[in-house]
């Protein structure tokens, strides 16, 4: 019973967290962020007149707080809950996160939105909210039940491939952010996202083809292509409604919508690489392991 | 608990190296141009003034009503006639409104004495008023909030100092200047993404903003060969050379042309 509670519990944190994901992506697509020039208090006060986009910039921070404190409360339970070490310190790493990211938040302010820390801030983001869905996953039923091994035939090695996809989905992710605070044009994005999107196709059909049968890989592999090809097509319709309105005088709502939806779908992503991994990792019995444990020689081609 | 403190220590190292970007006060006021020699007053006896008008040409384009349903004490002060943005304004004679004229090059190399009047920067009807405004270095903007919403006043310099401030409803006003010649500085509000001004800031009093007649007059010029320089938020620059004798009056006129 108590370990059902935790895993609701994480659960609720990453929707949170994602929420929080969307409140931020509307801060810099309505340019709120330097809104309410004052760090931490919001124009003096704890709660300020929510007029334009203050209401983004201001709301934004009160949903942060909000996940700060879920944060704490998995940390603290995590640890008096957790007989798993490696899972007690990953509460404690999510909270060290969340803590820098109120840093990095309070730096973009005061500092006026320096390219490195709103970038930092923005991956960030993203890692975090990775790390409660995949709090949520370590915490759930079925990863209770134990691993339920099969054998990987194919070259490069599954596990290879899933950790490459979720490298290559961050680098997307980095570029994405860097693209959007200006640092970087949008080339190397749109570059990225055709290698992102082919070693996210390269893991997702592999696993479909030789492990269909398997429930979590299964679900997962299909998971983050379903995932990923909803956020091509909202990169290019964020990327187009760029265009159509680059001579507005102010950030036009179809413009924000689909941007926002592009960030927020970009974290699905990600956390959709990264579990997928997880249960590569978990699931998956290493072919070199194998032969290894039944005494095979190996040599060299 | 190593590992997490080695991780918020990490953190902090990358937090201080990207920390930064703009120039603290104080450089910015150690590298402001200083003109050497000395000061110099406007020989009023010998002056010429330059004149001239800014024309449009081409097809007039159609500005965008601004969305002010964010923020209803904005709406409330358009009631009845939604405000368009002011990137181009064409006014009834074919000229352009808001275009910054100035001096680029030519000026004897002295140290003009600095107007003690303010110019103002009003935010009403959460616009701001004028548009566009010329400054000197050092000159001071007075910044006033007629309305009754907060609003920021977020210029973004390349070269001096850049500042972002809240200023409440009907607050008092502020003062603020910059040090180092630059042309033009765009200042926005974030509160209301609408909301765009700029200003031209020089290090003497050799310019003007065109008007509701798309004219401007330049006076008080010593004899020489001058650039005068037409500056406009989307139509950019164009430059004319113009030569003026001791209390010549020459009439130099730009032309911008639709895109």
């Amino acid at each position: 019973m108590k370990n059902v509670w935790l895993h609701r519990y994480a659960v609720l944190w990453s929707f949170c967290t994602l929420f929080l994901v969307v409140a931020g992506g509307l801060v810099t697509s309505n340019d709120a962020g330097l809104s309410v020039p004052d760090w931490p208090l919001s124009y003096g006060r704890l709660m300020p007149p929510m007029e334009g986009n203050i209401f983004y910039e201001h709301g934004h921070r009160m949903v942060a707080t909000t996940v700060g404190l879920l944060t704490i409360g998995m940390a603290v339970w995590l640890m008096r809950a957790e007989r798993r070490r490696w899972l007690r310190n990953l509460g404690w790493i999510s909270l060290a996160a969340v803590v820098s990211q109120g840093v990095l938040g309070g730096m973009t302010v005061i500092f006026m939105l320096p390219k490195p820390v709103s970038i930092g801030h923005a991956c960030l983001a993203q890692l975090f909210f990775s790390t409660t869905v995949a709090i949520a996953l370590f915490t759930s039923e079925s990863w209770s039940r134990g691993a339920q091994m099969v054998d990987d035939a194919g070259a490069p090695p599954l596990h290879w491939l899933a950790l490459a996809a979720a490298g290559c989905v961050f680098a997307q992710l980095a570029l994405g952010a860097s693209a959007r605070h200006q640092a970087i044009g949008i080339l190397p994005h749109v570059s990225g996202a055709v290698v992102a999107t082919g070693m996210v196709l390269w893991v997702s059909v592999r696993v479909l083809m030789r492990h269909a049968g398997h429930d979590a890989l299964r679900r997962s592999a299909l998971a983050l292509l379903s995932i990923t090809f909803l956020q091509v097509f909202l990169g290019i319709a964020a990327y187009m409604s760029r265009l159509a309105t680059a001579d507005a005088p102010q950030p036009m709502p179809i413009m924000v919508g689909f941007t926002v939806a592009h960030v927020a779908v970009g974290a699905l992503t990600m956390a959709a690489s990264v579990v997928l991994a997880i249960q590569v990792l978990r699931h998956v019995r290493r072919p070199l392991a194998e032969m290894q444990r039944e005494g095979v020689a190996i040599t060299s081609a | 608990m190593n590992k997490v403190l080695l991780s918020c220590g990490i953190t902090c190292a990358m937090l201080l190296a990207g920390c930064g970007g703009s120039k603290p006060p104080e450089t910015a006021k150690e590298e402001a141009a200083a003109p050497a020699s000395a000061p110099a007053a406007i020989d009023e006896a010998n002056a010429a003034t330059v004149t001239g008008k800014v024309s449009f040409t081409g097809e007039k384009p159609a500005m965008r009503n601004l969305d002010m349903s964010a923020n209803p004490a904005c709406a409330r002060a358009h009631a009845g006639a939604p405000p368009k943005s002011e990137e181009v304004i064409v006014n009834g004679n074919g000229t352009l409104k808001n275009v910054f004229v100035w001096v680029k090059a030519g000026l004897p190399d002295r140290q003009w004495p600095v107007t003690s009047t303010p110019v103002e920067l009003a935010q009403k009807g959460c616009m701001y008023g004028p548009h566009v405004i010329g400054v000197m270095a050092n000159q001071d903007i007075k910044i006033i909030n007629d309305d009754p919403t907060n609003h920021n006043i977020h210029p973004l310099p390349k070269i001096n100092q850049e500042w972002n401030e809240s200023q409440p409803p009907k607050g008092d006003a502020k003062l603020k200047k910059f040090a180092r010649e630059e042309v033009m500085i765009p200042v926005k509000c974030n509160v209301h993404p609408w909301m765009r001004s700029y200003i031209g800031v020089v290090n003497h009093p050799f310019f003007a903003v065109t008007g509701e007649d798309g004219t401007f007059t330049i006076k008080g010029l010593p004899p020489g060969k001058y650039t005068i320089e037409a500056w406009h938020e989307k139509y950019q620059t164009k430059d004319i050379e113009v030569t003026v004798a001791a209390k010549d009056s020459k009439t130099v006129d730009f032309e911008f042309k639709g895109v």
